[in-house]
């Protein structure tokens, strides 16, 4: 069995200590309307990637909070070397570069009133050359799997991945638990019918409390619609795999967290503070649910699916993990770890645990994954009501 | 199969009415076997005993639904003859 304290891991050392393990320089736009010169300044510099999106204007309150935590957080994320922001006018646009700036990364903003996109993109694309060569010629270093942050999130779930997949990052997360990593797991429409499981792992009254007061919240939204989610959960792609209830898919999700602990539980987008497991309350969409992730800064992402889904994201690689033989012959291209002979009865949990963590090694050593490598870039920010 | 007592397995390949089938768990540990009254697809669930209207499917040691329409051994268990707990 693998252990993943002796793994040998390296990545890039950030100023505020955490370690990121891609390198990426990012342009950031603040809102929509900004995407434009974004995009304008990541194709004249090599090396630099923008991560357009559909929000950020006229949002108010809570919905306004998570995008601007959202975009921060990205930002803050270890596995960005350096962050070029621009929006459309400066005060938005400082909100965000002072959050990364926390970070002690060099990050610079950038607004287009008064400039236009085109003097905008020359002074961005200054500043981003600048960036990328200060951050191409920053070294690997090695870093102990405690200094780890990682998430997880399963989807186009079927059978197969309560029965391999899910399980297969059940054991692995027993493993970096024990070693000291921090993990996080969220989807809280697929806890519905193993809920009880999840309070009865919560480590404290005040988690527990939190994790209630969170799956209550998500509760009463349904409800507020008038509606129920038996046309959504489970979805036509889980019954076509073989899960008929939300109970059931439940249950397959839960295996992806195997024994640990709920050590906390937080608000979508926030930063987990201390080690082991924690919960984050967030959609089930598998885009929006990662993208969550990664600006809490997870670096790097367990997807058990059973049908094949595809997803990926620009700044925190998504390894994919199948149990299902119809999804590995008809596209393995999306496939990172099979683990198809758990149901052959050819291999076991640990075995299946085993190949997962040497995939995640040499993932984290800068292997790209088969999402990275097939450009699945998916940014999606989570939108809680409509703007203003 | 997840647990040995569940109500229903797992199939891991596509399965024929009329076949004999076994079932383990996933620490191989023998759990029965069952002839099939339909054709079960990969990754959908076999009833390995008689279950009756209304009540529950254990699976995973646990109730994960409600029988809507008795469901002979061996036989096609899903949407069709099982509902979830919730929302009803």
């Amino acid at each position: 069995m693998i252990n993943p304290a002796k793994l040998k891991l390296t990545g890039f050392r950030r100023a505020d200590g955490r370690f990121g393990i891609r390198n990426h320089v990012i342009i950031l736009p603040v809102d929509d309307i900004s995407n434009a010169a974004a995009e304008g300044v990541a194709s004249l510099i090599r090396g630099t990637m923008a991560l357009p999106h559909a929000y950020g204007r006229l949002q108010f309150g809570e919905d306004l909070e998570l995008t601007f935590r959202t975009l921060a957080g990205t930002g803050r994320n270890p596995n960005i070397a350096a962050v070029v922001v621009i929006g459309i006018e400066p005060k938005w646009t400082d909100r965000i570069v002072k959050e990364i700036k926390k970070t002690g990364k060099p990050v610079a903003g950038f607004h287009i009133e008064r400039y236009g996109d085109l003097r905008t993109i020359e002074r961005a694309s200054r500043k981003a050359k600048e960036f990328v060569q200060y951050a191409t010629e920053l070294q690997r270093e090695s870093f102990p799997v405690s200094k780890l942050v990682m998430s997880t999130k399963c989807g186009e779930s079927d059978t197969t991945t309560g029965l391999s997949s899910c399980p297969t990052v059940g054991r692995v997360f027993e493993r970096l638990e024990k070693a000291g990593a921090t993990m996080l797991f969220g989807e809280t429409s697929e806890l519905t019918g193993g809920e009880d499981i999840i309070q009865s792992r919560c480590t404290s009254r005040k988690v527990l409390a939190g994790f209630n007061a969170m799956f209550e919240d998500y509760t009463k939204l349904i409800e507020s619609q008038g509606v129920d989610l038996l046309g959504s959960q489970p979805t036509e792609g889980n019954i076509r795999g073989g899960l008929t209830t939300i109970e059931e898919k439940a249950m397959g999700n839960i295996q992806k967290i195997g024994s640990c602990e709920v050590r906390s539980v937080l608000e979508p987008a926030v930063e987990p503070r201390g080690k082991g497991l924690h919960f984050m309350y967030s959609s089930s969409a598998a885009a929006e649910m990662v993208t969550l992730c990664a600006a809490a800064g997870s670096v790097v992402h367990y997807f058990p699916t059973g049908q094949g889904n595809v997803i990926g994201n620009p700044i925190c690689p998504v390894i994919k993990l199948s149990g299902n033989p119809i999804t590995l012959q008809t596209m393995s291209e999306h496939i990172d770890v099979d683990v198809t002979g758990i149901l052959r009865m050819e291999m076991n949990l640990d075995q299946a645990a085993d190949s997962a963590l040497t995939v995640l090694a040499s993932t984290i050593n800068g292997r790209l994954t088969a999402a990275e490598t097939l450009r699945h870039d998916e940014f999606v920010m989570t939108k809680l009501y409509r703007s203003a | 199969m997840h647990e040995s007592h569940d109500d229903v397995g797992v199939a891991v390949r596509d399965l024929k009415k009329g076949e004999k089938i076994g079932a383990l768990t996933l620490e191989g540990k023998a759990a029965g076997s069952v002839k099939l009254r339909d054709n079960v697809p990969l990754g959908h669930k076999v009833a390995m005993r008689d279950l009756a209207a209304d009540g529950h499917v254990i699976k995973y040691g646990r109730p994960v639904g409600r029988v809507t329409k008795a469901i002979g051994r061996g036989a096609h268990v899903h949407v069709h003859n099982v509902k979830t707990l919730r929302w009803n």
